[in-house]
């Protein structure tokens, strides 16, 4: 299968002289979700930054062989506007695209609905809670139909049950929507219940220390959580994390 | 309860004090020239009560169309400024410069270039150049205070500068302007009227220019019912913008927000 997007030899040096990333190699399939996974300030997030092209890399090359996707992305803030409602907010992508107000009404409106926010389209940020503020974030990313949904530690400031129930609503528009995810985490657990394949990185600069795939059945649940499949494929993902952070020490 | 709270107490305080006023000027006879009573103010207010408001309505008219320029250049400069860098790097000293130099002491200047016949342009120049800079500065800090995921949202669909300006960063910068705004209405008012101070002489005819004549008359009632005048207009610029600013933060902005507990 030809891969959606292929990093060649990327590396990252900020100016100050801080190197963050690689040399990394990467091919990533269509409709895989792909977690990276790696200690804090391994160059995940400047990974993700390259790949959605808002950071240029220092050297190597990001190519995608069928033509750069419809790319979206999701911070670990929900990064609304506070003077607009989660409509306006869902609706940011097709606007800026000019879009006709009613055909982007309509399918921000759409988009919402798939994340259970029907009927919040009138409420402004303030008066969501942080797991909701992280659903019209979501809302937004998928209302212009991406092919590539990149996700920055989207979850990680909420709280078990919220972050349960999204991964699991995340899941559901990857198979929908056959999308691509590339999800940064730093949960083990999260990234093997969610993911078809897990890279580990090496601390700064980033290198694939291991490049795991996972089985895993269509439809997960609470009880997959529980499984023997499920925890020892959590183990193999936590080892080889800890055969990089060793083998860097 | 905390609403008639909020209003009543101010208010009865407000009348004790005029009360006592009015029983301290009797009762020691203070003669009308050092203190007049609240009462005496009020008969001068009747008096001259058309040429109180002929004057009141000539430094309205000059400090808001003083503060009428002072938002619309300090907005668009701002705007320059966050577009280019350069263009900052080389007005902004000179709107300090502008802004830190004591504005009584530019008066004379500008009342000869601009000529004695032409009072009222004078005094609208010298209100606009106090009431300027917050606008120009707050403007111009919030204009850059968008969030930067935002912005990289923004780049990552395609938006062009003109989409970011428009739909995030002026947005951004609305609670700072609102607040300058507040503060430079309060000193369009005051740069109209330390202008006609100095400019004054036969020519100005704003409440300033009414309080130095009624002060060389010895009129000292008439002077503080122009005084009067001054605050409830300063009063009224404060309040008309403080509803203008929650009008438009009130949905979404946390400074709007009430306390549930």
């Amino acid at each position: 299968m030809t891969s959606l997007l292929s990093l060649t030899d990327i590396t990252k040096t900020f100016d100050n002289g801080f190197k963050a990333l690689g040399p990394i190699d990467l091919d990533v399939l269509p409709h895989e979700f792909l977690s990276l996974v790696g200690p804090s300030g391994c160059g995940k997030s400047t990974a993700l930054r390259v790949i959605a092209g808002l950071l240029a890399p220092s050297a190597g090359m990001v190519s995608f062989p069928s033509g750069k996707p419809e790319t979206a992305f999701v911070f670990q803030d929900p990064t609304l506007m506070p003077w607009a409602s989660a409509l306006d907010n869902a609706r940011l992508p097709l606007d800026l695209k000019g879009v006709a107000r009613a055909e982007a009404n309509a399918r921000a409106g759409r988009a919402l609905e798939r994340v259970g926010l029907g009927g919040f389209e009138k409420s402004y940020p303030r008066e969501l809670s942080g797991g909701m503020k992280m659903r019209v974030s979501i809302a937004r990313a998928i209302a212009a139909e991406p092919k590539l949904l990149l996700m920055d530690e989207p979850f990680a400031a909420l709280d078990e049950l919220a972050r349960q129930s999204l991964n699991d609503d995340l899941l559901k528009l990857w198979r929908e929507d056959k999308l691509t995810v590339i999800f940064v985490t730093h949960s083990v657990y999260e990234s093997t219940y969610l993911s078809s394949r897990v890279v580990v990185m090496t601390p700064r600069p980033g290198r694939v220390a291991a490049d795991i795939a996972l089985t895993a059945p269509e439809n997960r649940d609470a009880h997959y959580r529980l499984s023997p499949e499920f925890t020892a494929q959590a183990a193999k993902v936590s080892a080889a994390l800890r055969d990089a952070m060793s083998e860097a020490a | 309860m905390s609403a008639l709270l909020k209003y009543a107490v101010p208010m009865a305080l407000g009348i004790a004090v005029l009360a006592l006023w009015e029983f301290f000027v009797r009762h020691f006879n203070v003669p009308v020239f050092v203190l007049p009573a609240p009462s005496a103010i009020w008969t001068a207010l009747v008096e001259n009560f058309a040429s109180l408001m002929a004057s009141l309505w000539t430094t309205l008219r000059v400090t808001l169309e003083a503060f009428a320029l002072a938002v619309l250049g300090g907005v668009a400069l701002a705007i320059l400024f966050s577009q280019s860098r350069a263009i900052e790097n080389a007005l902004y000293p000179y709107a300090v410069i502008l802004q830190v130099t004591p504005v009584v002491a530019i008066t004379p200047l500008i009342l000869i270039w601009v000529g004695y016949d032409r009072i009222d342009l004078v005094l609208v120049i010298i209100a606009f150049i106090v009431a300027f800079f917050p606008i120009l500065s707050n403007t111009t800090l919030g204009l850059k205070s968008a969030d930067h995921n935002l912005i990289d949202l923004f780049r990552l669909y395609g938006a062009s500068r003109w989409q970011i300006l428009l739909r995030l960063q002026l947005p951004t910068a609305l609670p700072h302007l609102l607040g300058a705004m507040k503060i430079s209405g309060g000193l369009a008012l005051i740069g109209a009227v330390v202008a006609e101070f100095v400019a004054g002489s036969g020519a100005a005819t704003g409440l300033a220019w009414r309080i130095v004549e009624a002060g060389h008359n010895l009129e000292i009632a008439k002077m503080f019912a122009a005084l009067a005048l001054l605050a409830g207009l300063g009063i009224a610029i404060f309040s008309v913008l403080s509803v203008f600013e929650w009008s438009l933060l009130h949905r979404w902005h946390e400074s709007a927000v009430k306390k549930t507990s």
